[in-house]
């Protein structure tokens, strides 16, 4: 058993602390665990990659192979398709619908939208809507969490124990909120 | 999938590459450790510094440039305790005068010297390769392919840096420095006692002191190699059965490798070298072996370079020289797979839709979008002009919608190159830098400019922090630059600070364009904080 995830988006979007928490959870579950980030320059607005492996027995590299990735979940419609080329043929996408325009050359967002319709499996999540309901528009990573969780290999309470430690220090509210999000991204994904 | 219940050991510990060397040199017992950031080495040092609020020891900080922090490390070794020095590698260029010598004044406490290397240039502007200034230096270098290695190989570079009396180099890559993964952790050593080195004449590298270091260390050569013939880093394994092909990798290479090496039909011999100098028994005990040899190895064909030496090749080597493996970039599984023969995975291609690229960019507000409004709508008004610039976030101002710098070669160089293309004639000649890249190595060539009265304008953008690499502190505060800029001589009436505002763009670009018509050398020092800085210690004033 192996899960390969690329974990995508802007920088600023969140896409370490989803990494980060899957990681733990997968540890936690007992599998190995292999996570590549990107960290200086990118981080500035650009586009951002995390490179999540998951197995139950050892891994090499901590990149994921072209062809080779089951997941790509992404932060961010375009972002979700900039790394296509690692997704294995019947892997899935999951990506947030909604757009970061900090280009010039953006392109029309419906075609954006279609390209990621038109992949063999993929789902849209209006994650910043489902955050917002669940309290904080801030909370849209975890929504696209929960909307990925029904593909990892990972029990639910796991993954949620990490997201409130994630948040511990933030406040209970934030920690609800949080949750909340999950939950409600991962209403979809069942 | 059978979940086993979780490893609740507290030894075992997630960690990043850089945070695995820290943690391995927090437990070889290391008094010290010094660092200036820059991508991919700065975890190594926030983890030290992290550490050294919360429990006191041991001494962790960041420091001026690479070149103070070696020395700084050498100091520790010189009384006996054990330092650690990290940085990215082009930072060894710029601490390159100590780190040379100080192989030849027998290390008295460990000394590890953590380099990590940038293939692909991630956030560098070279991909150039730190195994070959440790062979320049006639060192050990360490080059982990796990983060285990990372941890293991940092607690024994401590070991080795004391039995043999010199620096040993650590050499990390961004792909290693940047993962994570669980590392087994071991009981911590205590750290060394104070014990000044015993003869200070090998310290004192004055030619006839130097004659006999440098000797002493090609001496101790033999011991050293006799150490990477046999140490658990370089591995050979041979197959009986199979003779036509031998694999070489080094560091990270192995990870590639080890990826396809499940598909190929037998299991080629294989040599993984992770420590240097290059093992010459072991690498011919293999190359006696086999029919052909592919190298496998991160950075430049250090190895496959030696290998094939100059007189014509014993047997058929494949590699980066030979074209199996491209010269530039970095390696992946993907790029090892087809040098093994094996066949390209198939991808999933998009055809509808052309993919724009995402570059990083300034933050919306960053004050340096100010002065470069400023500086853009003064030059303008000239036929002519040359923005040299330096390495920080600024350097982004290359970039659409500011595109307002012209160079960016290294740190501390927009300065020098405004000062010689001043002298060469060329008028407006402006230098852009930042407050920390100008106290790591501005401040040297103002004096130059200073001495000459270089007709050209110097424009710091002090924006109190090292952004680019996440808010460090720097070792001057507004204040502390203003006087070391006066107190290097640069006439008071030519010396001006104005806050770098999106309201004050206009008085901004008066005062530049003021300071171009003076012929003469002027600085203006633009100030603001920057947004992140700035966030982060609201933060912590809030909890
Ligand atoms: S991190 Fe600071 S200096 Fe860098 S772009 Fe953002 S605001 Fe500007």
């Amino acid at each position: 058993m192996k899960r390969d995830i690329i974990i995508a988006g802007v920088g600023g979007q969140g896409v370490l602390s989803i990494s980060t928490i899957i990681a733990a959870s997968a540890l936690k579950e007992g599998l190995h665990v292999k996570q590549a980030e990107v960290h200086g320059m990118a981080q500035r607005g650009g586009a951002v990659v995390s490179d999540l492996r998951l197995s139950d027995s050892p891994i090499h590299s901590s990149t994921i192979p072209r062809g080779c990735a089951d997941v790509i979940l992404s932060m961010e419609p375009l972002e979700s398709l900039r790394y296509l080329e690692y997704l294995s043929p019947e892997g899935l996408v999951v990506a947030s619908e909604s757009p970061v325009i900090n280009i010039s050359d953006y392109p029309e967002l419906e075609s954006v939208l279609a390209a990621i319709k038109n992949l063999p499996r993929s789902v849209l999540v209006d994650a910043d809507g489902l955050a917002r309901k669940a309290g904080s528009p801030r909370a849209s990573n975890m929504v696209m969490v929960g909307a990925v969780s029904g593909s990892l290999p990972l029990r639910q309470d796991t993954l949620e124990s990490f997201i409130t430690e994630a948040f511990a220090g933030k406040g209970e509210k934030m920690v609800q909120t949080n949750i909340d999000a999950f939950r409600a991204g991962r209403a979809l994904s069942n | 999938m059978t979940a086993v219940p979780a490893k609740q050991v507290s030894n075992e510990k997630v960690l990043l590459g850089d945070e695995a060397v820290a943690t391995g040199a927090l437990d070889a017992g290391i008094s010290a450790a010094y660092s200036y950031p820059g991508t991919p080495a700065t975890e190594i040092a926030e983890y030290l510094v992290r550490h050294a609020k919360k429990h006191g020891r041991p001494h962790a900080s960041w420091t001026t440039n690479e070149k103070t922090a070696y020395e700084e490390a050498l100091g520790a070794s010189m009384v006996g305790r054990r330092a650690l020095v990290s940085m990215k590698h082009v930072g060894l260029n710029v601490a390159a005068d100590p780190f040379m010598n100080s192989a030849i004044i027998a290390i008295n406490g460990g000394l590890v010297v953590a380099v990590a290397d940038d293939p692909g240039m991630h956030s560098s502007q070279n991909e150039q390769d730190t195994r070959y200034f440790a062979d320049f230096a006639h060192t050990i270098c360490l080059e982990p392919a796990t983060q285990q290695q990372a941890y293991d190989m940092t607690r024994e570079g401590f070991d080795l840096s004391e039995r043999f009396q010199v620096p040993v180099v650590i050499r990390l890559v961004t792909r290693l420095a940047h993962s994570r993964a669980v590392v087994q952790v071991k009981p911590p050593r205590p750290e060394n006692d104070l014990r000044k080195a015993p003869d200070p004449s090998k310290w004192i590298l004055l030619p006839g002191n130097a004659r006999k270091g440098w000797q002493a260390l090609l001496d101790r050569l033999p011991d050293i190699r006799e150490y990477t013939e046999t140490c658990v880093h370089n591995v050979l394994t041979l197959n009986a059965d199979d003779r036509t092909l031998g694999v070489i990798t080094t560091g990270t290479a192995r990870n590639y490798f080890l990826e396809c090496a499940g598909q190929l039909k037998t299991m080629p011999s294989h040599l993984h070298v992770g420590a240097y100098p290059l093992p010459v028994q072991k690498i011919r005990k293999l190359l006696d072996h086999v029919e052909r040899v592919l190298v496998i190895e991160e950075g430049y064909p250090l190895l496959e370079g030696q290998l094939r030496g100059l007189l014509p090749e014993i047997k058929p080597i494949a590699g980066k020289l030979s074209g199996e493996l491209p010269l530039a970039g970095e390696l992946n599984t993907d790029l090892v797979r087809k040098a093994l023969g094996l066949s390209e995975r198939t991808a999933t291609v998009l055809t509808t839709l052309p993919l724009p690229g995402r570059p990083p960019q300034l933050c919306s507000g960053c004050p340096h979008q100010d002065s470069f409004k400023a500086l853009k709508d003064v030059l303008k008004g000239f036929d002519h002009s040359l923005v040299s610039a330096d390495i920080g976030c600024y350097t982004l101002g290359a970039l659409p919608p500011y595109e307002a710098i012209e160079s960016c070669v290294c740190m501390g160089a927009s300065v020098g190159l405004a000062k010689g293309a001043a002298e060469a004639g060329f008028h407006p000649a402006v230098a852009v830098i930042g407050d920390s890249t100008f106290l790591h190595s501005g401040v040297t060539p103002l004096m130059d400019a200073v001495a000459a009265d270089a007709n050209m304008t110097l424009l710091i953008l002090d924006n109190g922090t090292v952004g680019m690499t996440g808010g460090q502190p720097t070792m001057l505060s507004s204040s502390g630059i203003e006087k070391l800029v006066l107190g290097t001589g640069v006439k008071p009436e030519h010396f001006k600070v104005i806050e770098a505002h999106p309201k004050k763009t206009e008085q901004m670009a008066e005062v530049i364009r003021k300071e171009i018509d003076h012929r003469g050398l002027s600085v203006i020092i633009m100030v603001r904080e920057c947004l992140e800085t700035a966030r982060r210690s609201k933060k912590k004033v809030a909890s």
